[in-house]
């Protein structure tokens, strides 16, 4: 009996032996975690104590200057600005094209084989590669020059991969009830797909689109490729302003330089006081694109929630 | 019968004539192919971007190879494009770029792969609602504002460490690289961890195996294909990052394999050409292409082998 007893005890110390390690595991993977989240915080806290004081309604509406005091961010946020617009008016309709063509149209040939494999080996390719693209193809192929069009283009393919996956999601989560009624009705593929497939889908589109423009905003390498100057204290001309007044579609062949440039530029600058500055450009690159990427992981969260076929 | 009793119909009427339904739906036909269409150029627009990256960096890498040999540009250990005595051997480059993605892969797997699987199998369910998107935040942090953080914090951070570590060192740039990479990691190992069915899991358990045992006998094991695929994608990642390495790491050409010291990766040394002003067309305008190209190449491999082991872990169970 007590042998049985002693057998026993053993197996329940060896037990006990063995569920330390889940303890001591658990403890190693919140640790793992943890040093995401300190890097997070010491990234932020890093830069608001450097940048923070920075920041003025000056720092917004002066340009780059050579007195790191007076120096802006005028022509960075400006040329941010347009070349988003660029960038979403080339890669949301190409990849919803893209998405609804692939989930809705494709035939299953060698073709659409090709097509998919691609936008998955576009995701893999770094960023710069499509900079010397953009480089060799737009800027002295078709002779667009350092253009916002340019850079425009170049991020707009850049995360066109982004677009097309996030619309293929989006459609693929629509029950084929939906389609089947559309067609019992008399309506045709390009009725189905405009009244129903992308209205339903447009949440799921919004989440990738905002997410691929997130990337967009932030990425430096290509657009410093293609040759985007560094310094510009000038801004693209408004439509039907000056003399003789600008077309409405001018400022597409402006130069520009956007944010992260901007940034990059006063970062490599020996002097601490240029630093300051990044600190307080990089502050606003990361609120922008951490609030995008809040609404987008928000507008999941809530489509998750709320549609339930 | 329909067609009969239709084509009666048909008979009937006059030659010419043709209902207003039956034009409007001749009309939607036409409509229907020429939206089908236009959709499949847009779908198009991505075989043509690579086959654009293809065709711009073989021509222009071909102009520079007619003037440097390929065994120069493999062998040679100076790479000097852009001064008198120019020396075109991409070793150097490719000895920055090999140690910096060492460093970070270092940093990302252990703590990516851990993370990846408290987060599959530890984890309650508010740690992984909120730690999730908290990974994401992560890696959507633009990379400019990593090579900031690691020249102006991380540096004079490793500095108080290791005394006469300079300004610029792969170190740094390597260690910050692989917290970003983080989130790659993490997030594909762990859909591949979760992919793994729960019958296995129950079926350790049965024998009387720990969360911890089961972890990492039966799920790691059963996963490992994903895993190296999430691994694989983290080093492609690495060996394409530009911006960290361009600021924190340097812009000097440098055969080391010694991360205290600075050196110019492949990608760092293409954007400090195009910070310059290059004419069109030049030897050295030529040299970022065919350094864009050994990068291709080598991201191509590491895409292609990831995907490969992508597709099996899919289709074993």
């Amino acid at each position: 009996m007590s042998e049985q007893t002693a057998r026993l005890e053993s197996i329940r110390a060896l037990i006990a032996a063995h569920k330390r390690w889940d303890l001591v595991f658990a403890t190693v993977g919140v640790l793992a975690l943890m040093v995401g989240v300190l890097t997070f915080v010491a990234l932020f806290a890093q830069m608001m104590i450097d940048g923070a004081p920075r920041l003025s309604w000056d720092f917004f509406t002066n340009f780059p200057s050579r007195k790191p005091d007076q120096a802006g961010i005028l022509s960075a946020w400006v040329g941010s600005t347009l070349v988003m617009i660029v960038t979403a008016a080339t890669a949301v309709p190409l990849g919803v094209g893209a998405g609804v063509y692939l989930e809705e149209y494709a035939p299953k040939n060698w073709m659409t084989d090709l097509i998919e494999i691609n936008v998955t080996n576009l995701a893999g390719v770094p960023s710069i590669v499509y900079g010397l693209l953009a480089l060799g193809l737009f800027v002295y192929g078709f002779g667009l020059g350092q253009s916002i069009l340019t850079a425009g283009l170049t991020l707009g393919l850049l995360i066109l991969p982004v677009v097309i996956v996030a619309t293929r999601e989006a459609i693929r989560s629509i029950p084929a009830v939906i389609r089947e009624g559309a067609y019992a009705l008399g309506a045709t593929k390009w009725q189905t797909t405009s009244h129903h497939i992308l209205p339903y889908s447009t949440p799921g589109i919004m989440t990738g689109v905002i997410i691929g423009m997130a990337r967009a905003i932030g990425e430096t390498a290509p657009v410093i490729t293609i040759g985007a100057l560094t310094f510009i204290a000038f801004l693209p001309a408004a439509p039907f302003s000056g003399d003789p007044p600008a077309g409405l579609f001018d400022w597409v062949m402006s130069p520009f330089t956007v944010m992260p440039i901007q940034m990059f530029n006063w970062t490599s600058r020996p002097e601490a006081a240029f630093h300051q500055n990044a600190a307080a450009a990089g502050l606003v690159l990361v609120v922008m694109t951490l609030s995008m990427n809040a609404l987008a992981i928000y507008i999941r969260y809530r489509l998750r929630k709320s549609i339930k076929w | 019968m329909t067609s009969l009793s239709q084509a009666n119909r048909i008979e009937a009427l006059p030659d010419t004539f043709v209902s207003d339904r039956l034009a409007r739906r001749k009309l939607r036909h036409v409509q229907e192919r020429i939206i089908e269409f236009v959709l499949f150029l847009a779908a198009c627009v991505s075989v043509a971007t690579t086959l654009g990256i293809v065709v711009i960096l073989l021509t222009e890498s071909f102009v520079f190879f007619q003037q440097v040999s390929l065994w120069d540009f493999l062998t040679d250990n100076q790479w000097t494009p852009l001064f008198a005595d120019a020396h075109y051997g991409i070793l150097p480059l490719l000895s920055g770029t090999l140690v910096s993605s060492m460093v970070a892969l270092l940093v990302a797997i252990p703590l990516g792969t851990i993370i990846a699987i408290y987060l599959s199998e530890f984890a309650p369910f508010g740690v992984r609602e909120v730690a999730k998107p908290f990974l994401e935040l992560l890696s959507g942090i633009p990379t400019i504002v990593y090579g900031y953080f690691a020249l102006l914090f991380v540096t004079p951070l490793l500095q108080k460490l290791i005394p006469g570590l300079p300004g610029f060192n792969l170190l740094s740039a390597g260690i910050v690289m692989g917290i970003m990479i983080i989130p790659t990691v993490s997030s594909v190992s762990e859909d591949a961890m979760r992919a793994v069915p729960m019958a296995l899991r129950e079926g350790s358990y049965a024998m009387g195996a720990t969360r911890f045992q089961t972890a990492i006998r039966v799920v790691t094991p059963a996963a490992f294909s994903g895993i190296a695929a999430a691994y694989i994608l983290g080093i492609s990642r690495a060996v394409g990052e530009t911006m960290i390495l361009a600021v924190a790491a340097g812009m000097q050409p440098n055969l080391t394999w010694n991360p205290l010291e600075p050196a110019a990766t492949i990608t760092a040394y293409i954007v400090q050409v195009a910070l310059g002003d290059l004419p069109h067309g030049s030897i050295g305008y030529q040299t970022i292409f065919a350094a864009g190209l050994s990068l291709a190449l080598m991201t191509l491999v590491f895409n292609v082998l990831g995907h490969m082991l992508r597709k099996r872990y899919r289709q074993a169970y």
